[in-house]
């Protein structure tokens, strides 16, 4: 039986010459089978740094009660809740990369997905303990979970969103883990089977005695397409969920049934910029330019400007039934949105959001790597913006005019923050050195079919149309792994 | 009879295994397994490996998910301590659904793994049974039992014809056990 040939019109996921089976495994092995170099060591302090900041924080939040933070009697929600959906938002693409993507058989994931999944466990680790810190009580974060008690048994009240969100978070967290954790079973047996040692038997203990026979295999694809299947409502639930938190009340700018939609596409719109930050520096420092390519970049954009464009018309159909309703509230709450006190962070909501991803339609910017990754934290910066906008100045307000406020953020609230970020760039950071940040097994599935040495040998076999050969070589001049030899090499005379 | 247990073939090039294959079975020569780097598509009809059932494992748990999320939402609710909260019912199933819902996906995931671990054997700690430690690298590996195919001359000249790289024989059946 012979390979399926790929069209020679579809653009190659892996380049580079004299890619073997062998060379995958070494190349993505190095920098867990080697001493980390001084960037990640850099990388890494800084992080941990930032994680230290994280505890300290947290710590002081415990011990004084949320009275640390900045919030008053009318606004009650502030940068606490901002930060956790903008973390579970963040957490939304390595779910859709690894389950949405595979149902579309979109093969282009399978050298993204592994860190895309291990940033979505990490994003929502950070969200979870925002969730904890925020009851004032962490000590009694259980009693969100219908726990037989001393009450009497009186139960949670399974009406209220936030118990939902509970089911939610913490389903979305294990599916995801596990989910994460059997694709990692391959590679972590690749490791197992070229250490020594004390290494040899860690990895060993990791890889639950994974072989790779025949039906261990069949079965793994199983669970695989059955998790993706099980995964892709679950993702889109999760951030319905969580924006049911805010739509089921009656604040005005909250009240909205467009909610889980728009919060959906703007949680993938996120978590694609994220991808996007970590991944164009990691291809860098790793030396993965050969399996994260030009075109995975440029496919990552797109989806980035799609949702972001699905957000801006959110943001527009939501101004527009403000109007259209006749509601003096709930006009009033967008007039105050743009003209308020907050005016200055619903422009930059609207212009990182609406207008920042509109750049991408130039395939220039698009298949920019620097401005690339300068876009995906500028999405970033939008997305923080937009949940404090709809947070915060929904709040501030209320009905009551004499009760109205603005909110100061203590050093705890920008200590919690930053520190969480630090503690996400830690955990990413452990994880690229010490298990696979590309799927191993998945990028070897490619090489006979979508790799460019594979394109290369058939064009040599030279049975193909001239015109398609050429349009393939065009493709090929955004990559910057691929040179100008290289293309000029496969010209057809 | 010789002193080794496993006749391995080992493969530079997934076709080439599929090759392999099919002149071991053409000659009547039954293959023990086989161990690959990656998954093959096609590989488990050639050997007659019969489609997993874990789609009805993961069905079954759906079920059982289903109904005990449901089950935790009205007995809660309605049966043990129904209140009256703003008048609302005491059984308002719109409610129910994003918890019903995420309860059948968990115990989907869970269950369907578990018996995945399971029916494969896979947990922490179990000792890998690895043929060939290079079948999680860049090799592809055909395993024949020694003691039920006896020429084995025969079954070597069929493995490099199909253009096996290597053919070695194992005196023990794991060589990852020390």
């Amino acid at each position: 039986m012979s390979s399926h040939n790929e069209s020679i019109l579809r653009e190659p996921l892996v380049t580079g010459k004299d890619i073997t089976y062998a060379k995958v495994t070494d190349d993505i092995l190095l920098p867990v089978e080697n001493k980390p170099n001084k960037a990640w060591w850099i990388g890494f302090i800084l992080a941990a740094l930032g994680a230290l900041l994280w505890v300290f924080s947290v710590g002081y939040t415990f011990w004084t009660g949320i009275g640390a933070w900045g919030l008053n009697k009318t606004v009650g929600w502030a940068w606490d809740i901002t930060d956790f959906v903008w973390w579970v938002g963040i957490g939304h693409a390595g779910t859709l990369i690894s389950a949405v993507l595979l149902l579309f058989r979109q093969n282009w994931r399978n050298s993204i997905n592994r860190s895309a999944e291990a940033m979505t466990i990490f994003a929502v680790i950070c969200a979870a303990t925002y969730v904890v810190a925020h009851m004032g009580r962490p000590w009694l974060a259980y009693w969100i979970f219908p726990l037989p008690n001393q009450f009497g048994s009186l139960w949670v009240n399974f009406n209220s969103p936030l118990v939902w969100d509970a089911f939610a978070i913490s389903t979305y967290f294990t599916v995801s883990l596990v989910f994460w954790y059997c694709g990692l079973l391959p590679d972590i047996a690749s490791v197992r089977d070229r250490a020594a040692g004390l290494k040899r038997r860690i990895y060993s203990i990791m890889s639950f005695g994974w072989n790779g026979s025949v039906k261990t295999w069949q079965r793994f694809e199983i669970v695989s397409l059955i998790l993706a299947g099980i995964s892709t409502p679950l993702v889109l639930s999760v951030h319905t969920i969580v924006s049911m938190d805010f739509a089921t009340s009656v604040i005005p700018g909250w009240h909205t049934t467009i909610f889980p939609p728009y919060f959906v596409a703007g949680a993938i719109f996120s978590g694609f910029a994220m991808v996007q930050t970590l991944l164009l520096v990691m291809r860098k420092v790793l030396n993965f330019e050969n399996y994260i390519t030009m075109f995975h970049i440029e496919s990552m954009n797109k989806i980035i400007m799609v949702t972001g464009s699905i957000v801006g018309i959110a943001y527009l159909t939501e101004l527009f039934i403000a109007w259209y309703s006749g509601s003096e509230y709930e006009m009033y709450a967008f007039a105050n949105r743009i003209a308020g006190p907050y005016w200055w962070a619903y422009w930059t909501m609207m212009t990182c959001n609406v207008i920042s991803p509109q750049l991408f339609w130039f395939k220039k910017i698009r298949t920019s790597i620097p401005i690339s990754w300068v876009l995906s934290i500028v999405v970033n910066i939008g997305m923080w913006f937009e949940r404090f906008v709809i947070i915060v100045t929904s709040l501030h307000r209320d009905y009551l005019p004499s009760s109205w406020a603005m909110f100061y953020p203590t050093w705890t609230d920008v200590g919690i923050f930053v520190g969480s970020i630090g503690l996400f760039f830690t955990l990413f950071l452990l994880f690229l050195r010490f298990l696979p940040g590309i799927a191993i097994a998945e990028v070897k599935l490619l090489l006979k079919s979508a790799s460019l040495q594979q394109k290369t040998k058939l064009i040599k076999e030279g049975h193909l149309d001239k015109e398609q050969v050429e349009f393939f070589r065009n493709s090929l001049t955004k990559y910057d792994s691929v040179t100008a030899d290289e293309i000029k090499e496969l010209e057809i005379k | 009879m010789s002193n080794f247990k496993y006749i391995i073939g080992s493969f530079a090039d997934p076709d080439e295994l599929m090759d392999g294959i099919d002149k071991l079975q053409a000659n009547n020569v039954s293959i023990y397994d086989c161990f690959t780097p990656m998954p093959i598509h096609g590989i488990e009809a050639k050997l007659g490996v019969k489609p997993s059932r874990l789609p009805i494992a993961a069905f079954c748990f759906g079920l059982l998910g289903g109904t005990l999320g449901f089950s935790l939402l009205y007995y809660t609710m309605f049966y043990d301590w129904p209140m009256n909260v703003g008048g609302k019912p005491a059984l308002p199933l719109p409610d129910f659904v994003p918890v019903t819902f995420e309860c059948t996906i968990l115990i989907t995931a869970l269950g369907m793994v578990a018996t995945f671990f399971y029916r494969n054997h896979l947990f922490p700690g179990r000792a890998p049974r690895v043929m060939d430690l290079r079948a999680t690298d860049d090799r592809f590996i055909l395993a024949v039992d020694a003691n039920d195919n006896t020429d084995h001359a025969k079954i070597e000249t069929l493995l490099k014809e199909a253009g096996a790289v290597e053919v070695k024989y194992n005196e023990r059946k794991y060589v990852s056990y020390e």
